[in-house]
C-alpha cells in the first residue's frame, strides 16, 4: 500500500464521516425565522397587543402574560395563597378559600374561560376551574382579584370546567371522576358501575354582576369526564364533552380504560334541560354540603356561606336531552370551531381526528340513526353524525383552536406539534415544532365566534434543554408563533410559572382602558377602616385589640401603641390613605404567623397577631413606598397577662423620659 | 371722551362683555408638574372659586419640603372674585349699551388692574407659601425657601412645575388686548361722529 493510497482512504473515510454528521437532525436553533425578533420586540414604554391569562396549573393561581413579547406582568392568586399579595393571608381574603372540607391553601387550576357576549370576548371576568377540590372562582378583569368562588357538590376532580356559553349564560363543570353521591356514599370501590355517577354543573352567571349560581346538575353514567366545549350560532343551546373510561374501570386506567375502541363525546341539550326545569322535572337534592365565596364590593371582605341544596336532572330518566357519539380512543380535546357546526375531537390515541357536524348530529336524532344504547342513553351511529376524519395528522392529538379563516390548530402532545388544517376539507395544511410535547394551545379568541387570530402559542409539557438550568425544577416552556402567513413561523420561546394548561388571549383594548388604578378612599365601607388619620384608635374588646390603623408615606398612624396583654390577640386593620396611582403600603409585624398584608391605595387590609411575649416589637411598611419608606416603622408594647398599662396611641408625641425605670 | 363708538367696536365690547362670562365655567389658571415617577403629570387647575385637579397628591408631595397643604379655604379671593369679575362684565355690557368712551377706557382699565392684580396676588401668595417651609420637614430646600413659578417652568429636585395661563386666562387675555385695540382705534384712528 503507497503512502498514497492510504492518504486517499483516510481522505475518503473522513469525506463519510462528515457526510454523516451532515445528515445528523438540526438542533432547534436551526429553525429560528428570520426577522423574529422585530415581530415580538415591544419597545420600552410600549406596550403589548394583548393580554395572555394563563392557567398555572399545580399552582393553582392564573398568570398575566403580555403577547407578542411573552413577558409575565402579573400571577392572580385564585384557589392557592399567595405571599406577594396576602390572598388567604390577610383577615379580608381567608374565607375565599373555604370549602366544604375547610380552608384549602393550594389547589390546581387548569382551565380559563374568559367571559363572553354574542360569542365575543366581552373583556370582563375570567374564570377558572380548581381540580382538586372541586370549584369555580372567578376574577375581576376590572382589578385582576379573585372576588368569587364556588364549590361544586358531587363532583370529584372538577376538569372539565370551565367552559363557558356564548352569553356567558353558564359555566360547565363536568367531573373527571365519578364517584357514589347521595345517602349511599360507603361502598365497595368495586361497586362502580352499580353506584358511581358522573355529574355535569351548569353554573349561570349574572350578566350585571357576574355572580355565580350552581342552577342545576345533570347525573350521568359513570364515566371519565375530560374536557367541554359550548355550542355557538346554530349549536348554541348545546354543549359537547369528552368522555373517558367508557369501560367503567375503577383500577389501572392506564390500561383498563384503553380497550375500548371507541369511547364517547357527549352532546347536551341544555336549552331541553331548561325546559324539563321548568316543568318541574328537577329533584331537589339537600344532602350536599358546598361553599359559596365571594368579595363585597363594599367593604373589600370576602364572606363564606354553606349552601346544602342542588336541583338535580338524569340524563338516563330523561331521553331527549343528551346522546353519545362515539370517538375513538380516549378523546381528550372537545373543541367548537367559530361556526358553531363543527365539533373537533381529538382522541389521545387515535390516528384520525374526527370532526364532527352539529347538523348531521340533528339529522340522525331527528332520524334515530342510533347504535343502541350506554346505560340508556342512546349512540348516535359515527357515521351519521360525522363530518369526515383528518388523516395522518399527527400523533396524540389533544387540543384545537381557530383562526378567523376557516382553520384549525391541533396540538400534538406525542410527535410534540402543532397542525394547521383546514375545518371544511380536513386537509392538513402545515405543522411546526414545539419545545417540548405541547399540551394545550392558543389563538387570541380562539374559542370564540370571531378569533382574532394573528398568533398560536404552544404551552408545553417538558422544557429540559431551553433555558439555562435550575436544578431538576425547570420554568415550564411556551412558544409563540406567528399564523399570519401560510406558513407558521417560531418567533419567541418564553418561560412560564406553575404548569400551564388552558390559555386564553384577547386584545389589550377590550381590558386596559378599564383597568382600576386605585380605589376611592369615600367608597371604602370596611367596617374597620379609618378614612384620615383622625380616624385612627385602638380598641380592646375582651382579648381582642383593634388597631385602626393608616398609612402614608412615609409614616404609620398611630406609631406607637402601648397597653397590649400577653394572651390577646391584636388586628392591625391598615387603611392605605394614598389617593394616587402605584403607591401601595405593607404590613408586617416582628412574629406574626400570618406573614404580612399589602394594602392598595385606598383600600383596608387586615393581619391578625398573638403576640407570643412581653416586650416592644417593631412594626413597618414592607412595601418600598417613598424616599422615606425606611423610616415607615413603629413600636408596640406588649405588657405581662396582669398588667395595667393602659391602651395609649399616637404618633409624632414626644415625650419627656420617663424617670427611674 | 363723551364720543359714541363705532359700531364694529360697540360689538366687539359687546361680544368681550359675554365672552368674559367664560371665566365662571373654565379654568382660569394652570399648574403642571412632571417628574420621572410622573411620566403623565400632575396637575392644579385654578378656577374663580376652586381649585381641581390633583391637589392632593401635589400636597403629599408637597410636604416632603414642609410645604402646606393646598386646600381651596387657603384663598380667601375665592370668595370675592366671582365679585370682580362680574363688576368688570358689568361695565363691559354697560359700554357697549351707553356707547361712550370713557366706558370703554374705564372697561380697559378694570380689564388691566384686574390681570395685574391677579398676578400680584398670586405672586404673593406663592412667595408667602415658598417661605414658610416647615422647619421639621424631611428634606431641607437650600434656602429654606422654594417659590413655585409665576409664569413659565421652574426645575425643583425631581420636579418641573410650569405655571401659565388656562382657557379662561387666556380668554381674559384676549379680551383685554382687544379693548386696548379697540380703545387705540378709537382715540387715535377714528373721527367722532
Amino acid at each position: 500500500m503507497t503512502i498514497n493510497r492510504i492518504l486517499s482512504i483516510g481522505i475518503l473515510l473522513s469525506s463519510i464521516a462528515i457526510l454523516f454528521t451532515g445528515c445528523k437532525p438540526k438542533g432547534p436553533q436551526s429553525v429560528t425565522t428570520s426577522g423574529a425578533a422585530e415581530k415580538v420586540y415591544v419597545a420600552p414604554g410600549q406596550y403589548d397587543e394583548f393580554y395572555n391569562i394563563v392557567s398555572g396549573g399545580f399552582n393553582g393561581q392564573m398568570s398575566i402574560y403580555g403577547l407578542p413579547s411573552g413577558r409575565l406582568f402579573r400571577i392572580i392568586p385564585v384557589f392557592s395563597v399567595f405571599p406577594e399579595n396576602g390572598y388567604g393571608f390577610s383577615e379580608e381574603s381567608k374565607a375565599m378559600l373555604n370549602t366544604s372540607h375547610g380552608f384549602v391553601p393550594w389547589d390546581d387550576l387548569h382551565h380559563i374561560a374568559l367571559s363572553q357576549t354574542n360569542g365575543e370576548h366581552d373583556g370582563r371576568w375570567a374564570f377558572g376551574n380548581a381540580n382538586n377540590t372541586p370549584r369555580v372562582g372567578r376574577v375581576d378583569m376590572k382589578t385582576f382579584r379573585t372576588v368569587e368562588i364556588l364549590e361544586l357538590p358531587n363532583s370529584a376532580g372538577n376538569h372539565s370546567s370551565p367552559f363557558i356559553t356564548e352569553n356567558s349564560e353558564y359555566i360547565i363543570a363536568g367531573t373527571r371522576f365519578s364517584v357514589p353521591m347521595g345517602e349511599n356514599r360507603d361502598v365497595p370501590i368495586s361497586s362502580y358501575k352499580k353506584n358511581f355517577k358522573g355529574t355535569l354543573s351548569f353554573i349561570s352567571v349574572n350578566p350585571q354582576s357576574g355572580k355565580m349560581n350552581l342552577s342545576f346538575q345533570l347525573v350521568t353514567p359513570g364515566v371519565n369526564f375530560d374536557l367541554s366545549r359550548a355550542g355557538k350560532g346554530p349549536s348554541h343551546g348545546w354543549f359537547f364533552f369528552s368522555c373517558y373510561n367508557t369501560e367503567q374501570a375503577y383500577t389501572l386506567l392506564e390500561v383498563n380504560a384503553s380497550q375500548r375502541d371507541k369511547d364517547f363525546i357527549l352532546a347536551v341539550n341544555w336549552k331541553k334541560a331548561e325546559e324539563y326545569l321548568k316543568q318541574g322535572k328537577g329533584k331537589k337534592v339537600s344532602n350536599v354540603k358546598y361553599a359559596h365565596n365571594f368579595i363585597d364590593e363594599k367593604t373589600d371582605v370576602a364572606t363564606s356561606e354553606m349552601l346544602n341544596e342542588v336541583m338535580q336532572l338524569d340524563i338516563a330518566e330523561l331521553k331527549d336531552i343528551a346522546y353519545f357519539i362515539p370517538c375513538p380512543k380516549s378523546p381528550h380535546g372537545c373543541d367548537t370551531d367559530p361556526s358553531g357546526e363543527y365539533i373537533v375531537a381529538s382522541g389521545k390515541l387515535a390516528a384520525t381526528i374526527p370532526v364532527f357536524s352539529f347538523a348531521k348530529i340533528q339529522k340522525a336524532i331527528t332520524d334515530k340513526a342510533y347504535d343502541g344504547d350506554f346505560n340508556g342513553i342512546p349512540i348516535i351511529k359515527y357515521e351519521a353524525a360525522l363530518h369526515g376524519e383528518v388523516q395522518k395528522p399527527g400523533l396524540g392529538p389533544l387540543h384545537t383552536e381557530f383562526d378567523a379563516s376557516g382553520n384549525a390548530y391541533t396540538s400534538f402532545f406525542v410527535s410534540s406539534e402543532i397542525v394547521k388544517w383546514d375545518v371544511k376539507s380536513l386537509k392538513v395544511l402545515d405543522r411546526v415544532h414545539t419545545y417540548y410535547s405541547i399540551g394545550h394551545l392558543c389563538v387570541p379568541g380562539g374559542p370564540t365566534k370571531k378569533p382574532h387570530g394573528k398568533y398560536v402559542i404552544a404551552y408545553n409539557k417538558i422544557t429540559k434543554d431551553r433555558y439555562l438550568p435550575t436544578g431538576p425544577e425547570l420554568a415550564q416552556s411556551a412558544q409563540l408563533y406567528s399564523i399570519d402567513g401560510d406558513k407558521m413561523q417560531l418567533l419567541l420561546d418564553f418561560p412560564t410559572v406553575g404548569e400551564p394548561h388552558y390559555a386564553e388571549a384577547i386584545p389589550a383594548s377590550l381590558i386596559a382602558p378599564n383597568s382600576t388604578k386605585f380605589y376611592k378612599i369615600e367608597d371604602n365601607k370596611h367596617p374597620y377602616a379609618a378614612k384620615g388619620e383622625k380616624q385612627t384608635k385602638v380598641e380592646r374588646k375582651g382579648n381582642q385589640v383593634h388597631v385602626y390603623m393608616t398609612a402614608i408615606r412615609s409614616h404609620l398612624t398611630p406609631d406607637n401603641i402601648e397597653g397590649i396583654k400577653l394572651g390577646d390577640e391584636v388586628y392591625f386593620h391598615v387603611t392605605n390613605l394614598e389617593q394616587d396611582w402605584d403607591v401601595p403600603h405593607g404590613f408586617a409585624v416582628k412574629g406574626a404567623a400570618n406573614a404580612e398584608i399589602l394594602i392598595m391605595p385606598g383600600e383596608t387590609q387586615t393581619l391578625k397577631w398573638k403576640p407570643d411575649d412581653v416586650g416592644v416589637f417593631p412594626f413597618y411598611c414592607t412595601d418600598f413606598c417613598s424616599a422615606l419608606h425606611q423610616e415607615m416603622q413603629g413600636y408596640i408594647r406588649v405588657s405581662g397577662t396582669g398588667s395595667n398599662v393602659p391602651i395609649t396611641f399616637s404618633t409624632g408625641k414626644i415625650e419627656e423620659e420617663p424617670k427611674g425605670k | 371722551m363723551n364720543h359714541s363708538l363705532n359700531s364694529v367696536n360697540r360689538i366687539l365690547v359687546a361680544f368681550c362683555a359675554v365672552a368674559l362670562a367664560s371665566a365662571f365655567f373654565t379654568p382660569l389658571w394652570q399648574i403642571l408638574m412632571w417628574a420621572p415617577q410622573y411620566p403623565e403629570g400632575l396637575e392644579m387647575k385654578i378656577w374663580i372659586n376652586n381649585l381641581t385637579g390633583n391637589v392632593k397628591i401635589i400636597s403629599a408631595l408637597n410636604h416632603y419640603i414642609g410645604m402646606r397643604t393646598i386646600e381651596v379655604s387657603m384663598f380667601p379671593e375665592f370668595k370675592y372674585m366671582i365679585y370682580i369679575v362680574g363688576v368688570i362684565i358689568s361695565i363691559g355690557l354697560i359700554t357697549a349699551l351707553i356707547n361712550k368712551r370713557w366706558t370703554l377706557l374705564m372697561f380697559f382699565i378694570s380689564l388691566g388692574a384686574a390681570g395685574l392684580g391677579a398676578l400680584i396676588d398670586f405672586y404673593m401668595w406663592g412667595y408667602d407659601y415658598g417661605h414658610n417651609l416647615n422647619p421639621d420637614a424631611p428634606i431641607k430646600v437650600p434656602g429654606m425657601t422654594y417659590q413655585p413659578p409665576l409664569i413659565g417652568t421652574k426645575q425643583l429636585l425631581n420636579f418641573t412645575a410650569f405655571s401659565g395661563p388656562d382657557i379662561g386666562g387666556w380668554i381674559f387675555i384676549a379680551v383685554a388686548w382687544i379693548i386696548f385695540f379697540v380703545f387705540i382705534a378709537e382715540q387715535f384712528f377714528l373721527k367722532p361722529k
